[in-house]
Formats: C-alpha cells, structure tokens, sequence
C-alpha cells in the first residue's frame, strides 16, 4: 500500500459513513492538539464548514476546472459517434448538431478522440475552488464545489493535490462511502472513523469499515456522544479488530462551544488533553506501521 | 404534425398521461395520417441516472417524432427537442386519447420553453 513506499509526510482521514457524528469536531480539535504543524483538508466540498472554526480570513484561491468539450458546428457532420461513446449524456448528437451538457460531462475527453471530423475541442469548466490558509499552526486547505455542479471527486483530489508532502496532514471527509468518500481515502495512510452509539451509527460503521477494508487501510474509532448503550457498539469493535482510540462523552457543554464556533479542546482543558493523546496514538501507530516519512 | 408522442405508463390510448417526460415508462406513438399507435419502451431514460430527460429526447426524435405531448419537461430535455425541431406541448389532461383530442382541437400551444427547472 502507499503506506509502505511514500516518501512523504502521513495522513489521516477522518470519515464516519453516518453523517453528524462530529468529524470536523474530531479533525479540528485533533488539528489543534497535534503539537506540531499539521495540514487541516476540508474534503466536505459541497458543505465546507473548517474554515468556520478556523476563521483564516487571508485565502488563497484556486479555481478548479474540468475539460469539456466544444462543438464546431461547421464541421460536425451528426455522426453521432460523441454521444455514442458518452455514458453521462454530457453530449448528445441529433441531426447534423451536436449539444453539449457541461454539467453532465465527466471530462473523460472520448467525444473529442473519437470525432471523425475534429469538430470537438475542449475547453476549461470551472467546477469549484481550493482556498489555502494558514491558522496558527494549522494549514488549511479548503475545496469548495461551484453551486450547480454534481462532480465531487475531481474537487477533492485538487484538495489533495494542494497538500504538502513534508507536513502531517488530516482529512475532513464528506459523510457517506461512496465516491467523494473514496476519492478522501485515496492515498490516506490512516482511517479515524468517527461514529455515534445509535442503531444507525453502528450500522453505517460498518460500511465504512468495509471501505476501509476494501482499501487495505488501516484504522481506528472514535466514539462521539458515549452514553450507556455502548455494549453492541464495543462488542462490534472488538470483534473487527478495530481499537476505540478516543471516546466522547455526551457533553452538552461540546455541542455549546461547537455551535460558538469554538473548539472544545482549546476552551475544556480535559477535552485539550483527550484530544493531545488522541494525536500522540495515532503518531505512534503511523509510526510504527506506516513506513518512515 | 404527423407522429405525436404522448408520456404514458400504459400500452393504449385510455391510458393516463404521465405528467413526467425523462422517467416516463413508455411514449405512446399516435399517427395523424394511417391513425394507428405504437409503443416505445422508455427503457433508457427511466433507468440513467442522470440525463433522463436527454435520454428520452434522444429516443423519441431516433423514433420519428415531430410532436411532443406531456407534463412537463425540463431544460436539457427541452434543448435537445428544440434541436431536432420536436414541438412540445405541455398538457395536464388525464388520459393519452384526452391529450390528444385537446391537440387536434387546437387547444394547446407549443411550448417555446422548458416549464420546470432541471433536477438531478
């Protein structure tokens, strides 16, 4: 795995399958107890919310584009050979024209290769922004998709490819496990699954555990909300292997100073310290099995 | 006006009209001239994920049509049909053989636009 030959910096991804576990609580608040500089990813591009806790207000920005094609109508002859090969309707010929659908387009570029005319080139689509900043010790890296826009994953990746090699970095993902999810993990060396002990929390869990597993990546629990029903939750832990690294408990006071816009572990010296041993954990486990930086 | 389609789930002309274009089961094919109908199975369209609409366009203009009878159709679906030159007639009749006594009748107007916005 990546794991094993990078010759870079380890990241740790923070997911859940469930959403409204408290991921972005678990990452910035991991992210201020790092003790040492580390990257912040907001890999949630539909519904970035970091920079909300972090407040940078000196951002760089990126925009992120997608190939789509361009149709010279004088030289399509309506062969239909475009919307043939398309399986996203993203162009469709009819008559002697050919229309293109940009926000169906996945920018494969086939329509252009396969245009027996030459009549397609392709332009640049903006689909979203990268914003860069800097918070204390913490880098953040903000992707953002553009409103009207369905294609999550190229987002994401200009996310990752904005992470620098020599620094730890921390991965927000979106909830769920599908394709923005993946495309979060891809390259990860570390899986931090976030989850709640409700029926729903466990059953979601495990989803991601399999995507974690599917992955070949390595990870570990963060129990959010822990009240006196953990029995199944625990017993489901132990019996994947999974170590519950960090558990929560349900603490009004968290929900308060989140909803402030303040992290816990900077205002609750407890939750500071549960947080600071969260990170010396996942140092040591990415030390020992995740290769040498 | 000489091959209409209406959106249907149904096989005859009794059957309702579907008020949807993309996710429509069948397009009921009428022809003005030899007055017979057809089925098209909108197998395609009802089963993209995405780009029903312009799935569905592109199956009934390959069929021939020149007119199109249904609830609503949104904006991609509509671009597509504009482009083949397809006449499209919003209609909130009950049945296939209302919509089209309406048509002939002269009570609808071609739409010069989509009326509802796209979905996903």
């Amino acid at each position: 795995m990546a794991a094993s030959s990078r010759n870079r910096s380890y990241r740790i991804a923070v997911a859940s399958g469930k959403g409204g576990t408290g991921k972005t609580t678990v990452a910035l608040n991991l992210a201020a107890m790092f003790g040492e500089p580390v990257q912040l990813a907001d890999c949630d591009v539909e519904e970035p919310n970091v920079n909300l806790f972090l407040r940078c207000d000196q951002l760089e920005a990126t925009e992120v584009t997608m190939l789509v094609p361009e149709v010279d109508q004088q030289r399509c002859n309506g062969c239909g050979a475009c919307g043939e090969l398309c399986q996203f309707r993203g162009i469709v010929a009819i008559g002697t024209r050919a229309l293109v659908f940009p926000e169906l387009c996945h920018g494969c570029g086939g329509c252009a290769l396969v245009c027996p005319t030459g009549a397609i080139t392709e332009r640049a689509h903006p689909i979203g922004t990268i914003s860069v900043g800097q918070s204390g010790a913490i880098r953040l890296i903000e992707g953002r998709l553009e409103v009207g826009v369905s294609l999550v994953p190229p987002v994401i990746r200009a996310v990752r490819d904005h992470l620098l090699d020599e620094i730890p970095a921390i991965l927000d993902a979106p909830p769920g496990t599908s394709c923005p999810v993946v495309a979060t993990l891809r390259e990860s060396d570390y899986l931090l699954l976030v989850t709640d002990p409700t029926p729903f929390g466990l059953h979601d869990l495990k989803l991601a555990v399999a995507l974690a597993r599917e992955l070949n990546l390595a990870c570990g629990v963060v129990v959010n909300r822990a009240g006196e029903d953990l029995v199944g939750l625990y017993g489901y832990c132990q019996s994947e292997n999974l170590p519950v690294l960090l558990s929560l408990p349900d603490d009004r006071q968290i929900a308060e100073i989140t909803s402030r816009g303040d992290l816990v572990a900077r205002v609750l010296p407890e939750y500071g310290l549960m947080f600071a041993e969260l990170a010396e954990k996942l140092k040591r486990e990415l030390g020992t099995t995740g290769g040498t930086p | 006006m000489n091959t209409i389609a209406f959106t249907t789930a149904g096989q005859e002309l009794v059957a309702a009209l579907d008020p949807r274009f993309g996710r429509a089961a069948n397009f009921l094919i009428y022809d003005t001239d030899q007055k017979t109908t057809r089925i098209i199975e909108n197998q395609q369209g009802r089963s993209a994920a995405q780009g029903a609409g312009i799935q569905a366009a592109e199956t009934i203009v390959r069929a021939g049509v020149d007119t199109l009878v249904t609830g609503h159709c949104g904006p991609k679906a509509f671009k597509v049909l504009d482009a083949a030159g397809v006449k499209v007639f919003n209609c909130n009749a009950a049945t296939v053989d209302e919509a089209l006594q309406e048509l002939l009748a002269g009570k609808l107007t071609a739409a010069e636009n989509s009326d509802v916005e796209g979905h996903w």
